[in-house]
Protein backbone atom coordinates (compact mmCIF):
# COMPACT_ATOMS: atom_id res chain seq x y z
CA UNK A 1 0.00 0.00 0.00
CA UNK A 2 1.37 3.55 -0.58
CA UNK A 3 1.32 5.92 1.72
CA UNK A 4 -0.71 8.45 -0.67
CA UNK A 5 -3.77 6.08 -0.44
CA UNK A 6 -3.01 5.26 3.42
CA UNK A 7 -3.16 9.30 4.22
CA UNK A 8 -6.13 9.63 2.46
CA UNK A 9 -7.82 7.11 4.16
CA UNK A 10 -6.56 8.76 7.33
CA UNK A 11 -8.00 12.07 5.95
CA UNK A 12 -10.77 9.92 4.83
CA UNK A 13 -11.40 11.02 1.20
CA UNK A 14 -10.11 10.01 -2.03
CA UNK A 15 -6.59 11.16 -3.07
CA UNK A 16 -7.20 14.73 -4.72
CA UNK A 17 -4.29 14.65 -6.84
CA UNK A 18 -3.44 11.55 -8.96
CA UNK A 19 -0.57 11.01 -11.07
CA UNK A 20 -0.96 7.77 -12.92
CA UNK A 21 1.30 5.92 -14.74
CA UNK A 22 3.33 8.62 -15.47
CA UNK A 23 5.72 8.61 -19.01
CA UNK A 24 7.87 11.45 -20.40
CA UNK A 25 10.58 10.60 -22.89
CA UNK A 26 12.53 13.64 -24.73
CA UNK A 27 14.73 13.77 -28.06
CA UNK A 28 17.91 14.34 -27.57
CA UNK A 29 20.94 14.30 -30.28
CA UNK A 30 21.91 10.80 -28.25
CA UNK A 31 18.63 9.45 -28.82
CA UNK A 32 15.64 9.32 -26.92
CA UNK A 33 15.85 10.66 -23.09
CA UNK A 34 13.36 8.68 -20.57
CA UNK A 35 12.84 11.68 -18.16
CA UNK A 36 9.98 10.16 -16.29
CA UNK A 37 9.69 6.29 -16.77
CA UNK A 38 6.70 5.52 -14.99
CA UNK A 39 5.34 6.59 -11.50
CA UNK A 40 2.61 6.87 -9.43
CA UNK A 41 1.70 9.30 -6.57
CA UNK A 42 -1.58 10.12 -5.10
CA UNK A 43 -1.71 13.46 -2.98
CA UNK A 44 -4.69 14.49 -0.35
CA UNK A 45 -5.81 17.92 0.19
CA UNK A 46 -4.02 19.64 2.50
CA UNK A 47 -0.76 17.62 2.10
CA UNK A 48 2.38 19.18 1.56
CA UNK A 49 4.29 16.89 -0.27
CA UNK A 50 8.16 16.86 -1.18
CA UNK A 51 9.47 16.04 -4.55
CA UNK A 52 12.96 15.12 -3.10
CA UNK A 53 15.99 13.82 -5.79
CA UNK A 54 19.26 15.17 -7.15
CA UNK A 55 19.19 17.07 -10.39
CA UNK A 56 18.13 15.18 -13.71
CA UNK A 57 15.64 13.14 -11.34
CA UNK A 58 12.63 13.86 -13.34
CA UNK A 59 11.37 16.26 -10.57
CA UNK A 60 10.92 19.48 -13.33
CA UNK A 61 9.53 16.38 -15.80
CA UNK A 62 6.84 15.48 -13.01
CA UNK A 63 5.92 19.05 -11.65
CA UNK A 64 5.53 20.55 -15.63
CA UNK A 65 2.79 17.20 -15.79
CA UNK A 66 0.97 18.44 -13.01
CA UNK A 67 0.68 21.59 -14.34
CA UNK A 68 0.03 20.57 -17.80
CA UNK A 69 2.90 22.48 -19.62
CA UNK A 70 3.65 19.13 -20.66
CA UNK A 71 1.49 16.26 -22.08
CA UNK A 72 2.88 12.85 -20.93
CA UNK A 73 3.39 10.39 -23.16
CA UNK A 74 1.16 7.92 -21.28
CA UNK A 75 -0.38 8.02 -17.96
CA UNK A 76 -2.95 10.54 -16.30
CA UNK A 77 -2.82 13.34 -14.31
CA UNK A 78 -6.04 14.23 -12.27
CA UNK A 79 -5.52 17.41 -10.56
CA UNK A 80 -9.24 17.84 -7.69
CA UNK A 81 -10.48 16.05 -10.46
CA UNK A 82 -10.11 17.67 -13.91
CA UNK A 83 -7.75 17.84 -16.40
CA UNK A 84 -4.47 19.60 -15.56
CA UNK A 85 -5.02 22.17 -17.98
CA UNK A 86 -8.65 22.83 -16.54
CA UNK A 87 -7.72 22.59 -13.11
CA UNK A 88 -5.48 26.13 -13.94
CA UNK A 89 -7.87 27.36 -15.91
CA UNK A 90 -10.66 27.40 -13.05
CA UNK A 91 -7.51 28.84 -11.09
CA UNK A 92 -7.06 25.94 -8.60
CA UNK A 93 -3.58 26.11 -9.20
CA UNK A 94 -0.84 28.66 -8.21
CA UNK A 95 3.21 27.73 -9.12
CA UNK A 96 6.30 29.08 -9.05
CA UNK A 97 8.80 27.20 -11.87
CA UNK A 98 12.21 26.35 -12.04
CA UNK A 99 13.35 28.91 -14.18
CA UNK A 100 12.26 32.53 -14.67
CA UNK A 101 12.42 35.74 -14.39
CA UNK A 102 9.55 39.00 -14.16
CA UNK A 103 8.34 41.09 -17.09
CA UNK A 104 9.93 44.42 -16.73
CA UNK A 105 8.23 48.01 -16.67
CA UNK A 106 5.52 47.49 -13.84
CA UNK A 107 6.49 47.90 -10.18
CA UNK A 108 6.62 45.06 -7.64
CA UNK A 109 3.01 45.64 -6.44
CA UNK A 110 1.05 46.11 -9.98
CA UNK A 111 2.80 42.83 -11.78
CA UNK A 112 1.18 41.48 -8.08
CA UNK A 113 -2.46 43.09 -9.09
CA UNK A 114 -2.14 42.56 -12.37
CA UNK A 115 -1.98 38.54 -11.77
CA UNK A 116 -4.46 39.01 -8.80
CA UNK A 117 -6.51 39.97 -11.75
CA UNK A 118 -6.55 36.72 -13.33
CA UNK A 119 -7.64 34.97 -10.51
CA UNK A 120 -11.31 34.48 -9.36
CA UNK A 121 -10.41 34.16 -6.00
CA UNK A 122 -6.82 35.90 -5.19
CA UNK A 123 -5.37 37.38 -2.21
CA UNK A 124 -5.33 40.48 -1.31
CA UNK A 125 -2.34 42.47 -2.54
CA UNK A 126 -1.15 44.09 0.40
CA UNK A 127 -1.49 40.67 2.41
CA UNK A 128 0.29 38.87 -0.34
CA UNK A 129 3.42 41.34 -0.80
CA UNK A 130 3.71 41.15 3.52
CA UNK A 131 3.28 37.19 3.04
CA UNK A 132 6.59 37.08 0.93
CA UNK A 133 8.27 39.87 2.28
CA UNK A 134 8.12 42.11 -0.27
CA UNK A 135 6.59 45.00 1.12
CA UNK A 136 9.08 47.22 1.04
CA UNK A 137 10.31 46.64 -2.34
CA UNK A 138 6.79 47.08 -3.37
CA UNK A 139 7.72 50.41 -5.32
CA UNK A 140 10.32 49.37 -7.29
CA UNK A 141 10.94 48.27 -10.84
CA UNK A 142 10.51 44.30 -11.68
CA UNK A 143 13.87 45.10 -13.66
CA UNK A 144 15.43 46.24 -10.91
CA UNK A 145 15.95 43.44 -8.29
CA UNK A 146 18.10 41.04 -7.25
CA UNK A 147 18.37 37.66 -7.62
CA UNK A 148 16.68 37.12 -3.87
CA UNK A 149 14.02 39.65 -4.41
CA UNK A 150 13.53 38.98 -7.99
CA UNK A 151 12.64 34.82 -6.45
CA UNK A 152 10.37 36.47 -3.64
CA UNK A 153 8.32 38.42 -6.08
CA UNK A 154 7.87 34.83 -7.98
CA UNK A 155 6.81 33.38 -5.12
CA UNK A 156 4.20 36.37 -4.41
CA UNK A 157 3.23 35.94 -7.40
CA UNK A 158 2.60 32.02 -6.96
CA UNK A 159 0.70 33.35 -3.54
CA UNK A 160 -1.51 36.07 -4.86
CA UNK A 161 -3.93 32.67 -6.45
CA UNK A 162 -4.66 31.90 -3.22
CA UNK A 163 -4.68 28.33 -5.28
CA UNK A 164 -5.80 25.12 -3.48
CA UNK A 165 -2.44 23.41 -5.27
CA UNK A 166 0.62 25.17 -4.53
CA UNK A 167 3.39 23.81 -7.12
CA UNK A 168 6.93 24.47 -6.60
CA UNK A 169 9.99 23.58 -8.79
CA UNK A 170 13.25 24.08 -6.84
CA UNK A 171 11.59 27.34 -5.35
CA UNK A 172 14.93 28.26 -3.07
CA UNK A 173 17.52 27.39 -5.54
CA UNK A 174 18.90 31.39 -5.85
CA UNK A 175 18.50 32.12 -2.12
CA UNK A 176 20.97 32.64 0.10
CA UNK A 177 20.27 30.82 3.74
CA UNK A 178 18.96 33.34 5.20
CA UNK A 179 16.29 33.76 2.39
CA UNK A 180 15.80 30.22 2.65
CA UNK A 181 14.57 30.33 6.30
CA UNK A 182 12.27 33.26 4.83
CA UNK A 183 11.14 31.38 2.02
CA UNK A 184 9.91 28.68 4.42
CA UNK A 185 8.55 30.79 6.71
CA UNK A 186 6.38 32.16 4.29
CA UNK A 187 5.28 28.98 3.29
CA UNK A 188 4.35 27.59 6.65
CA UNK A 189 1.99 30.58 6.70
CA UNK A 190 0.18 29.22 3.59
CA UNK A 191 0.50 25.56 4.20
CA UNK A 192 -1.50 26.29 7.56
CA UNK A 193 -4.70 28.12 5.49
CA UNK A 194 -4.95 24.47 4.10
CA UNK A 195 -3.82 24.58 1.38
CA UNK A 196 -1.94 21.34 -0.89
CA UNK A 197 1.53 22.13 -1.28
CA UNK A 198 3.67 19.99 -3.91
CA UNK A 199 7.66 21.05 -4.21
CA UNK A 200 10.51 19.89 -5.80
CA UNK A 201 13.72 20.31 -4.24
CA UNK A 202 17.08 18.58 -4.40
CA UNK A 203 17.51 19.28 -0.53
CA UNK A 204 16.68 17.30 1.86
CA UNK A 205 16.71 19.49 4.77
CA UNK A 206 14.48 21.24 3.23
CA UNK A 207 11.79 18.64 2.68
CA UNK A 208 12.82 17.38 6.30
CA UNK A 209 12.26 20.76 7.86
CA UNK A 210 8.76 21.50 5.70
CA UNK A 211 7.00 18.70 4.18
CA UNK A 212 4.47 16.21 5.82
CA UNK A 213 5.95 13.50 3.06
CA UNK A 214 8.62 12.95 0.45
CA UNK A 215 8.47 11.05 -2.77
CA UNK A 216 12.15 10.23 -3.46
CA UNK A 217 12.74 10.60 -7.54
CA UNK A 218 16.04 9.13 -9.02
CA UNK A 219 16.28 8.33 -12.67
CA UNK A 220 13.00 9.25 -13.48
CA UNK A 221 11.02 6.88 -11.30
CA UNK A 222 10.18 6.90 -7.59
CA UNK A 223 12.40 5.21 -5.62
CA UNK A 224 10.60 5.53 -2.17
CA UNK A 225 7.56 7.81 -0.95
CA UNK A 226 6.75 8.26 2.79
CA UNK A 227 7.01 10.29 5.52
CA UNK A 228 9.96 12.74 5.92
CA UNK A 229 11.04 11.15 8.78
CA UNK A 230 11.22 7.77 7.85
CA UNK A 231 12.59 9.14 4.43
CA UNK A 232 15.21 11.11 6.13
CA UNK A 233 16.33 8.18 8.31
CA UNK A 234 16.74 5.85 5.02
CA UNK A 235 18.52 8.58 3.09
CA UNK A 236 19.92 11.25 5.57
CA UNK A 237 22.79 8.79 6.57
CA UNK A 238 25.95 10.40 7.78
CA UNK A 239 29.60 8.24 7.87
CA UNK A 240 32.22 9.09 10.17
CA UNK A 241 35.65 7.80 9.32
CA UNK A 242 39.02 7.97 11.08
CA UNK A 243 42.55 6.64 11.38
CA UNK A 244 42.64 4.28 13.55
CA UNK A 245 44.66 0.98 12.80
CA UNK A 246 43.95 -1.76 16.16
CA UNK A 247 40.07 -1.38 15.41
CA UNK A 248 38.12 -4.56 13.69
CA UNK A 249 34.90 -4.01 11.67
CA UNK A 250 33.16 -6.28 14.36
CA UNK A 251 33.90 -3.55 16.91
CA UNK A 252 32.97 -0.79 14.59
CA UNK A 253 29.54 -2.70 13.78
CA UNK A 254 29.22 -2.85 17.37
CA UNK A 255 28.96 0.55 18.04
CA UNK A 256 25.99 2.18 18.71
CA UNK A 257 24.19 3.99 15.91
CA UNK A 258 26.75 2.19 13.79
CA UNK A 259 24.77 0.41 10.49
CA UNK A 260 27.52 -1.14 8.59
CA UNK A 261 31.21 -0.39 9.01
CA UNK A 262 34.36 -1.01 7.39
CA UNK A 263 38.35 -1.01 6.92
CA UNK A 264 39.89 0.72 4.35
CA UNK A 265 44.20 0.67 5.33
CA UNK A 266 44.14 2.44 8.60
CA UNK A 267 41.07 3.79 8.26
CA UNK A 268 37.95 2.83 9.64
CA UNK A 269 34.49 3.56 7.90
CA UNK A 270 31.24 3.36 9.81
CA UNK A 271 28.06 4.23 8.14
CA UNK A 272 25.69 5.69 10.78
CA UNK A 273 22.13 5.78 11.47
CA UNK A 274 23.23 8.03 14.57
CA UNK A 275 26.58 9.47 13.96
CA UNK A 276 26.45 11.69 17.31
CA UNK A 277 25.38 8.25 19.16
CA UNK A 278 28.37 6.44 17.23
CA UNK A 279 31.34 9.22 18.00
CA UNK A 280 30.82 9.22 21.26
CA UNK A 281 30.74 5.54 21.89
CA UNK A 282 34.24 5.68 19.46
CA UNK A 283 35.86 8.19 21.37
CA UNK A 284 35.34 6.50 24.94
CA UNK A 285 36.37 3.36 23.67
CA UNK A 286 39.25 4.71 21.59
CA UNK A 287 40.20 7.61 22.61
CA UNK A 288 43.44 7.60 19.83
CA UNK A 289 41.41 8.03 17.07
CA UNK A 290 42.33 10.38 15.32
CA UNK A 291 41.84 12.50 11.88
CA UNK A 292 38.04 11.95 12.08
CA UNK A 293 35.40 12.78 9.71
CA UNK A 294 31.83 13.00 9.27
CA UNK A 295 29.98 14.03 6.32
CA UNK A 296 26.65 13.35 5.71
CA UNK A 297 25.98 11.20 2.54
CA UNK A 298 24.89 13.22 -0.39
CA UNK A 299 21.33 12.61 -2.20
CA UNK A 300 22.83 11.27 -5.05
CA UNK A 301 25.00 8.62 -2.85
CA UNK A 302 21.73 7.81 -1.20
CA UNK A 303 19.70 7.29 -4.55
CA UNK A 304 22.23 4.94 -5.27
CA UNK A 305 22.21 3.15 -2.69
CA UNK A 306 18.33 2.75 -2.66
CA UNK A 307 18.25 2.29 -6.62
CA UNK A 308 21.20 -0.36 -5.85
CA UNK A 309 22.82 0.90 -9.32
CA UNK A 310 24.32 3.86 -11.20
CA UNK A 311 22.85 6.41 -13.51
CA UNK A 312 23.03 4.53 -16.71
CA UNK A 313 21.53 1.37 -15.38
CA UNK A 314 18.14 2.95 -15.27
CA UNK A 315 15.72 -0.45 -15.68
CA UNK A 316 16.36 -1.75 -11.91
CA UNK A 317 15.39 1.84 -10.81
CA UNK A 318 12.09 1.43 -12.43
CA UNK A 319 8.91 1.78 -10.74
CA UNK A 320 9.03 -1.90 -9.54
CA UNK A 321 12.10 -0.88 -7.41
CA UNK A 322 9.95 1.90 -5.28
CA UNK A 323 10.05 1.00 -1.94
CA UNK A 324 6.56 1.77 0.33
CA UNK A 325 7.46 2.80 3.60
CA UNK A 326 4.05 2.27 4.52
CA UNK A 327 4.55 -0.88 4.94
CA UNK A 328 7.94 -1.21 6.38
CA UNK B 1 -11.13 40.65 -21.04
CA UNK B 2 -10.03 41.28 -17.29
CA UNK B 3 -9.57 44.50 -17.45
CA UNK B 4 -7.13 45.04 -14.63
CA UNK B 5 -4.84 42.68 -16.58
CA UNK B 6 -5.51 44.91 -20.14
CA UNK B 7 -4.66 47.85 -17.75
CA UNK B 8 -1.53 46.70 -16.67
CA UNK B 9 -0.36 45.62 -19.79
CA UNK B 10 -1.07 48.96 -21.71
CA UNK B 11 0.99 50.71 -18.71
CA UNK B 12 3.60 49.12 -19.54
CA UNK B 13 3.70 48.87 -22.61
CA UNK B 14 3.49 52.50 -22.40
CA UNK B 15 6.75 52.62 -20.08
CA UNK B 16 8.59 50.95 -22.85
CA UNK B 17 11.00 53.05 -24.50
CA UNK B 18 11.51 51.12 -27.09
CA UNK B 19 8.69 52.35 -28.71
CA UNK B 20 8.37 55.74 -28.30
CA UNK B 21 11.77 56.03 -30.49
CA UNK B 22 10.37 53.33 -33.51
CA UNK B 23 7.11 54.11 -33.44
CA UNK B 24 6.51 57.60 -32.43
CA UNK B 25 9.90 59.64 -32.64
CA UNK B 26 11.29 58.28 -35.72
CA UNK B 27 8.26 58.87 -37.96
CA UNK B 28 7.73 62.13 -36.36
CA UNK B 29 11.34 63.74 -36.65
CA UNK B 30 11.46 62.85 -40.44
CA UNK B 31 8.25 63.71 -41.55
CA UNK B 32 8.71 67.62 -40.04
CA UNK B 33 12.68 67.05 -42.09
CA UNK B 34 10.72 65.62 -45.23
CA UNK B 35 7.51 67.53 -45.39
CA UNK B 36 8.86 71.08 -44.06
CA UNK B 37 10.71 72.40 -47.38
CA UNK B 38 7.88 70.66 -49.40
CA UNK B 39 4.65 71.33 -47.32
CA UNK B 40 3.09 73.63 -50.29
CA UNK B 41 3.68 70.60 -52.92
CA UNK B 42 -0.43 69.93 -53.68
CA UNK B 43 0.26 67.01 -56.00
CA UNK B 44 3.13 64.47 -55.23
CA UNK B 45 5.08 62.87 -58.01
CA UNK B 46 1.74 62.93 -60.04
CA UNK B 47 -0.29 61.04 -57.11
CA UNK B 48 -2.89 63.63 -57.07
CA UNK B 49 -1.73 63.62 -52.84
CA UNK B 50 -0.58 66.48 -51.32
CA UNK B 51 2.82 66.42 -50.20
CA UNK B 52 2.15 66.98 -46.37
CA UNK B 53 -0.89 64.39 -46.80
CA UNK B 54 1.29 61.27 -48.17
CA UNK B 55 3.90 61.63 -46.31
CA UNK B 56 1.57 62.10 -43.48
CA UNK B 57 -0.10 58.85 -43.86
CA UNK B 58 3.32 57.18 -45.68
CA UNK B 59 4.49 57.44 -42.20
CA UNK B 60 2.15 56.66 -40.61
CA UNK B 61 2.40 53.35 -42.06
CA UNK B 62 5.55 53.05 -40.92
CA UNK B 63 4.79 53.79 -37.55
CA UNK B 64 2.13 51.42 -37.09
CA UNK B 65 3.58 48.85 -39.21
CA UNK B 66 6.54 48.94 -35.85
CA UNK B 67 3.57 49.01 -33.09
CA UNK B 68 2.09 46.07 -34.36
CA UNK B 69 5.05 44.32 -35.10
CA UNK B 70 6.53 45.19 -31.71
CA UNK B 71 3.75 43.27 -30.36
CA UNK B 72 5.84 40.56 -31.45
CA UNK B 73 9.20 41.90 -29.43
CA UNK B 74 7.30 41.85 -26.14
CA UNK B 75 6.21 38.19 -26.87
CA UNK B 76 9.69 37.01 -28.05
CA UNK B 77 11.22 38.68 -25.00
CA UNK B 78 8.64 37.24 -22.35
CA UNK B 79 9.09 33.61 -23.72
CA UNK B 80 13.14 34.25 -23.25
CA UNK B 81 12.28 35.29 -19.59
CA UNK B 82 10.32 31.94 -18.90
CA UNK B 83 7.45 34.34 -18.33
CA UNK B 84 4.80 32.66 -20.81
CA UNK B 85 5.35 29.40 -19.02
CA UNK B 86 4.30 31.78 -15.83
CA UNK B 87 0.99 32.86 -17.67
CA UNK B 88 0.28 29.16 -18.89
CA UNK B 89 -0.52 27.91 -15.15
CA UNK B 90 -2.58 31.01 -14.37
CA UNK B 91 -6.62 31.10 -16.05
CA UNK B 92 -5.37 33.67 -18.48
CA UNK B 93 -6.40 31.56 -21.85
CA UNK B 94 -3.78 31.67 -24.74
CA UNK B 95 -6.61 33.71 -26.68
CA UNK B 96 -7.25 36.19 -24.35
CA UNK B 97 -3.03 36.54 -24.20
CA UNK B 98 -3.66 37.09 -27.64
CA UNK B 99 -6.42 39.36 -27.89
CA UNK B 100 -4.52 41.67 -25.39
CA UNK B 101 -1.38 41.89 -27.05
CA UNK B 102 -2.81 42.90 -30.40
CA UNK B 103 -4.84 45.39 -28.82
CA UNK B 104 -1.75 46.95 -26.66
CA UNK B 105 -0.22 46.83 -30.51
CA UNK B 106 -3.26 48.53 -31.59
CA UNK B 107 -3.22 51.05 -28.91
CA UNK B 108 0.46 52.05 -29.78
CA UNK B 109 -0.73 52.51 -33.40
CA UNK B 110 -3.36 54.95 -32.41
CA UNK B 111 -0.84 56.95 -30.58
CA UNK B 112 1.55 56.58 -33.75
CA UNK B 113 -1.47 57.36 -35.99
CA UNK B 114 -3.02 60.63 -33.93
CA UNK B 115 0.77 62.03 -33.62
CA UNK B 116 1.11 62.00 -36.89
CA UNK B 117 -2.17 63.56 -37.84
CA UNK B 118 -1.38 66.23 -35.45
CA UNK B 119 1.79 66.79 -37.36
CA UNK B 120 0.21 66.60 -40.65
CA UNK B 121 -2.22 69.71 -39.07
CA UNK B 122 0.46 71.51 -38.72
CA UNK B 123 2.12 71.32 -41.82
CA UNK B 124 -1.43 71.52 -43.70
CA UNK B 125 -3.12 68.87 -44.03
CA UNK B 126 -6.28 69.28 -44.25
CA UNK B 127 -9.50 66.71 -44.61
CA UNK B 128 -13.24 66.46 -44.14
CA UNK B 129 -13.77 64.86 -40.86
CA UNK B 130 -15.45 62.17 -43.01
CA UNK B 131 -12.28 61.39 -44.56
CA UNK B 132 -10.69 61.40 -41.52
CA UNK B 133 -12.20 58.66 -40.20
CA UNK B 134 -12.31 56.60 -43.05
CA UNK B 135 -8.14 56.69 -43.63
CA UNK B 136 -8.05 56.01 -40.19
CA UNK B 137 -10.71 52.78 -40.16
CA UNK B 138 -9.02 51.73 -43.33
CA UNK B 139 -5.43 51.83 -42.04
CA UNK B 140 -6.77 49.81 -38.73
CA UNK B 141 -8.10 47.00 -40.78
CA UNK B 142 -4.46 47.03 -43.12
CA UNK B 143 -2.99 46.34 -40.33
CA UNK B 144 -4.64 43.31 -38.91
CA UNK B 145 -2.43 40.89 -40.81
CA UNK B 146 0.44 42.73 -38.99
CA UNK B 147 -1.05 42.06 -35.98
CA UNK B 148 -0.98 38.33 -37.11
CA UNK B 149 2.74 38.59 -38.66
CA UNK B 150 4.11 40.23 -35.11
CA UNK B 151 2.60 37.17 -33.22
CA UNK B 152 4.38 34.62 -35.43
CA UNK B 153 7.57 36.55 -35.31
CA UNK B 154 7.38 36.72 -31.68
CA UNK B 155 7.16 32.94 -31.27
CA UNK B 156 9.87 31.75 -33.92
CA UNK B 157 12.24 34.70 -32.66
CA UNK B 158 14.19 35.56 -29.66
CA UNK B 159 14.62 38.76 -28.87
CA UNK B 160 18.10 39.44 -29.80
CA UNK B 161 17.01 38.26 -33.63
CA UNK B 162 13.62 39.97 -33.47
CA UNK B 163 14.85 43.85 -33.42
CA UNK B 164 16.91 43.13 -36.98
CA UNK B 165 14.52 40.83 -38.11
CA UNK B 166 11.61 43.77 -37.09
CA UNK B 167 13.80 46.52 -38.72
CA UNK B 168 14.83 45.02 -42.04
CA UNK B 169 11.29 43.89 -42.50
CA UNK B 170 9.70 47.01 -42.05
CA UNK B 171 11.76 48.70 -43.79
CA UNK B 172 11.48 46.49 -46.99
CA UNK B 173 7.76 46.67 -46.35
CA UNK B 174 7.79 50.29 -46.09
CA UNK B 175 9.66 50.71 -49.39
CA UNK B 176 7.86 48.60 -51.12
CA UNK B 177 4.44 50.30 -49.89
CA UNK B 178 5.59 53.54 -50.68
CA UNK B 179 6.38 54.56 -47.50
CA UNK B 180 8.96 56.91 -49.49
CA UNK B 181 7.60 57.79 -53.36
CA UNK B 182 4.48 56.84 -54.70
CA UNK B 183 5.17 53.28 -56.30
CA UNK B 184 4.70 54.02 -60.12
CA UNK B 185 3.68 51.87 -63.15
CA UNK B 186 5.31 48.35 -63.80
CA UNK B 187 6.42 45.17 -62.03
CA UNK B 188 7.06 47.21 -58.81
CA UNK B 189 3.58 48.32 -58.92
CA UNK B 190 2.44 44.95 -60.02
CA UNK B 191 4.43 43.40 -56.81
CA UNK B 192 3.26 46.28 -54.44
CA UNK B 193 -0.25 45.28 -55.00
CA UNK B 194 -0.21 42.06 -53.07
CA UNK B 195 1.91 43.64 -50.16
CA UNK B 196 -0.40 44.52 -47.24
CA UNK B 197 1.81 47.54 -46.40
CA UNK B 198 0.99 49.06 -49.62
CA UNK B 199 -2.66 49.30 -49.05
CA UNK B 200 -2.04 50.99 -45.74
CA UNK B 201 -0.10 53.61 -47.53
CA UNK B 202 -2.70 53.81 -50.27
CA UNK B 203 -5.79 54.99 -47.11
CA UNK B 204 -4.61 58.59 -48.39
CA UNK B 205 -6.52 58.17 -51.23
CA UNK B 206 -9.29 59.29 -49.50
CA UNK B 207 -8.95 62.60 -50.45
CA UNK B 208 -9.58 61.98 -54.05
CA UNK B 209 -13.12 61.27 -53.14
CA UNK B 210 -14.51 57.99 -54.48
CA UNK B 211 -13.20 54.79 -52.54
CA UNK B 212 -9.25 54.35 -51.85
CA UNK B 213 -9.51 50.32 -51.48
CA UNK B 214 -10.63 48.59 -54.28
CA UNK B 215 -12.21 45.39 -53.57
CA UNK B 216 -8.47 43.45 -54.16
CA UNK B 217 -7.61 45.34 -51.28
CA UNK B 218 -9.94 43.82 -48.94
CA UNK B 219 -9.30 40.85 -50.04
CA UNK B 220 -5.40 40.63 -50.17
CA UNK B 221 -5.75 42.18 -46.29
CA UNK B 222 -8.21 39.07 -45.67
CA UNK B 223 -5.57 36.75 -47.29
CA UNK B 224 -2.98 37.93 -45.63
CA UNK B 225 -4.72 38.01 -42.23
CA UNK B 226 -6.04 34.17 -43.14
CA UNK B 227 -2.29 32.38 -43.87
CA UNK B 228 -0.25 34.36 -41.52
CA UNK B 229 -2.65 33.69 -38.42
CA UNK B 230 -2.59 29.82 -39.31
CA UNK B 231 1.09 30.41 -39.55
CA UNK B 232 0.92 32.27 -35.74
CA UNK B 233 -1.50 29.54 -34.25
CA UNK B 234 1.06 26.61 -35.46
CA UNK B 235 4.43 28.77 -33.81
CA UNK B 236 2.64 29.21 -31.00
CA UNK B 237 1.20 25.30 -30.76
CA UNK B 238 4.88 24.46 -31.92
CA UNK B 239 6.35 26.66 -29.19
CA UNK B 240 3.98 25.38 -26.37
CA UNK B 241 4.20 21.51 -27.34
CA UNK B 242 0.73 21.46 -27.68
CA UNK B 243 1.39 19.82 -31.35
Amino acid sequence: MSVGSRASELAGAPPEIQLRGLVKSFHSADGPIRAVRGIDVAISAGETVALLGPNGAGKSTTIDMLLGLLAPDAGTVSVFGHAPADAVARGAVGGMLQTGQLIRDLTVRELVAMMASLYPAPLGVDETLELAGVSEISAQRTNKLSGGQTQRVRLAVALVSDAELLVLDEPTVALDVEGRQAFWTTMRAFAARGKTIVFATHYLEEADAFADRAVLMAHGAIVADGPTNEIKAMVGTRTIRATLPTITVEELEALPGVSSAERRGEAAIMHCSDSDAAIRALLAAHPEARDIEINAAGLEQAFLALTGDGPGGGEAAGAGAATSLGEA
Amino acid sequence: MPLLYVRYELLRTLRNRRFFLLSLGFPLVLYYVIVSPNRHVHDFDGSGISFPLYYMVGLASFGTMSAMLSCGARIAAERAVGWNRQLRITPLSPRTYFRVKVLTGYMMALISLLALYAAGASLGVSLAAGEWLKMTGLILVGLVPFAALGVLLGHMLTPDSIGPAMGGGISLLALLGGTWFPIGGGFLHDLAQFIPSYWLVQASHVALGGQPWPAKAWALTLAWTVVLGALAARAYRRDTGRV
